[in-house]
């Protein structure tokens, strides 16, 4: 084309002012945001139960027999706090959402736009992620402040725990809505890991009370690495190699869970 | 530089289990054009549009969108086209306004919201959650979404079922108020008027392949016009003038209704009328029927029963 003739302005405007993927997954978050408003069931869910349902965690810890084992009823109710903040939060609220858009062909629709795909989960993802961070910024402080749980030891494994426990649910959360075919049924789908990070992931137990043999298997579950790692943060008593461990433990989990996503999720409703 | 806007050559799409929707098709449309998928439920519409926006990989063949592969190269692509999907999409929950900011925010070049409200008459809606609109007015979102980013191609799914008379001419009349200003449109139905009123060329789909193409004029010229009427009482097919001197090229009769068909539509009611006037008949239920694209569809779904059967006995 010659420099002598121009480009129609239309044309121009419209290349000037490409979407980013920044730009397009915040339209897609604040859409979920407003519509996690509306969703009075998702809103309990996400903002209550696990502000709830952590101290009730402290009258099981008071029982335990923590003696040998290094642990204080704070450094016990802290993590399970977090564990279930995220679990409810995060995790199985969006399998909801993800089992939702689908039904109502969002998911389908947006696939005909310019947004890629890990923009649609990650859009989705984005407030409950902060629901998620909120709520536990909220219970470290009320942990510190009421159970006298003291200063991290190491707050670097703190924050790297909770950080990946942040990108690993709603992977996961993906996943589970990879194999359900409704929003009933995806709640149904959620269930077994919610119950199993519960009784597993040192959530209601730290795994340092449990059997040696059920202790190793437990310590490969998903919720489990970010948990040890919250919890080695503060006591602080955690090794490098230990620490190093959780963490791979978690990244194989995100990476296998990304590698399901990309294989089975489902777009649209099963006809 | 080209300036066939979709290419497609001999694409195929396989689904899951075996099931061949689309069997080799091959059409190119123009820049500006306006081209037409017809076809019964089933026949492989929707399938194929959903290759050229580039949702699915094909099993087989090529499709080139503005000169590139939609699903290779979907950067390159997406930000030009807007799609319209057979049914809405968007979250019930959110108010008119939200779902079109939230498209806006993922649409390169999405104009004002409230403009691109106003296009399609929603603008006074706005507050409205998505679950209280009509039908009507769903499908009225869904175009304006799809019309958001000025698209240089638009391709629209069946855009009108589901709407009411009124309805479905407004989106007539937008839709050729895009296609003056030079959008390339795509679009699917089974309303043989909508294909009729709007389309420069189209082709008629049956069982993934393409049965006829061409513009509407060279569709229907491909097809016979009719004459029906009743014979009356005491008369026989072989009263009438020798058929082949009207230009009648066939003729079949249920009970006393007697159908012919022709090419000469003017010289054989002429000579039909001539006949009735002589002989001081009176032909009853007298109807004399141009060629149509519904005689064309109906005829080729005919045909395509009439395959089925002869594959049957070639099997047999």
């Amino acid at each position: 084309m010659s420099s002598t003739t121009t480009a129609p302005p239309a044309a121009s405007a419209r290349s000037a002012v490409l979407t980013t993927s920044t730009g397009r997954m915040r339209a897609l978050a604040r859409a979920e945001l407003t519509l996690l408003g509306r969703s009075k069931g998702v809103l309990f869910t996400a903002m209550f139960v696990p502000l709830i349902m952590p101290f009730s965690v402290r009258q099981a810890a008071d029982g335990m027999d923590l003696d040998g084992t290094g642990l204080s009823v704070g450094s016990v109710v802290l993590p399970s706090a977090l564990g279930f903040s995220l679990i409810f939060a995060v995790y199985s609220a969006l399998v909801s959402v993800y089992a939702a858009r689908r039904e109502e062909l969002v998911l389908k629709r947006l696939r005909t736009g310019e947004v890629r795909d890990v923009e649609i989960l990650a859009g989705a993802a984005l407030p409950h992620v902060a629901v998620g961070l909120a709520q536990c910024l909220l219970l470290t402080a009320a942990c510190t402040a009421l159970l006298d749980v003291g200063a991290p030891g190491a707050p670097l494994y703190a924050v790297l725990g909770l950080l990946l426990a942040l990108v690993l649910w709603p992977v996961l959360a993906a996943v589970t809505a990879s194999f359900s075919r409704s929003v009933e049924s995806a709640q149904v789908a959620a269930m077994p890991l919610v119950f199993l990070s519960f009784l597993g992931s040192g959530t209601l137990v730290p795994l340092e009370v449990l059997p040696d043999k059920l202790a190793a298997v437990c310590e490969l579950l998903p919720l489990t690495p970010t948990i040890e790692l919250i919890r080695g943060g503060w006591t602080g008593d955690m090794t490098g190699a230990e620490a190093l461990r959780a963490l791979a433990i978690a990244v194989a989990w995100i990476v296998g869970g990304v590698f399901a996503v990309r294989r089975w999720f489902r777009w649209e409703p099963r006809r | 530089m080209t300036d066939q806007v979709i290419d497609v050559t001999d694409l195929r799409r396989s689904y899951a289990g075996g099931f061949e929707a689309v069997r080799g098709i091959s059409f190119t449309v123009g820049r500006g054009e306006l081209f037409a998928l017809l076809g019964t439920n089933g026949a492989g519409k929707t399938s194929t549009v959903e290759l050229l926006e580039g949702l699915a990989e094909p099993a087989g063949g090529a499709v080139r969108v503005l000169g590139h592969d939609p699903y290779r190269e979907r950067d390159a692509v997406r930000p030009r086209i807007g799609v319209m999907l057979q049914e809405g999409g968007f979250p019930s929950e959110l108010t008119v306004t939200e779902t079109a900011r939230m498209w806006a925010g993922c649409t390169s070049g999405a104009r004002p919201v409230h403009e691109a409200l106003e296009a399609v008459g929603l603008a006074g809606r706005g507050g409205v959650r998505v679950k209280q609109l009509s039908g009507g007015e769903k499908r009225r979102l869904d175009l304006a979404m799809a019309l958001i980013g000025d698209p240089e191609v638009l391709f629209l799914d069946e855009p009108t079922t589901g709407l009411d008379a009124e309805g479905r001419r407004e989106t007539w009349n937008l839709v050729r108020a895009l296609r003056e200003r030079g959008t390339t449109v795509l679009l699917t139905t089974h309303y043989l008027e909508e294909a009729e009123q709007l389309a420069d060329r189209l082709a008629i789909l049956r069982e993934g392949r393409i049965a006829t193409a061409g513009s509407v004029a060279d569709v229907v010229a491909s097809q016979p016009s009719h004459i029906s009427f009743e014979l009356p009482e005491g008369y026989f097919p072989g009263d009438l003038p020798p058929l082949d001197q009207l230009g009648v090229s066939g003729h079949d009769m249920a009970g006393r209704r007697m159908r012919l068909r022709t090419t000469e539509l003017q010289r054989a009611a002429t000579g039909l009328l001539m006949w009735a006037e002589r002989t001081g008949v009176e032909l009853r239920g007298l109807d004399v029927r141009a060629a149509s694209l519904e005689e064309a569809f109906l005829r080729i779904a005919r045909d395509a029963d009439a395959e089925a059967g002869a594959d049957k006995e070639t099997v047999a």
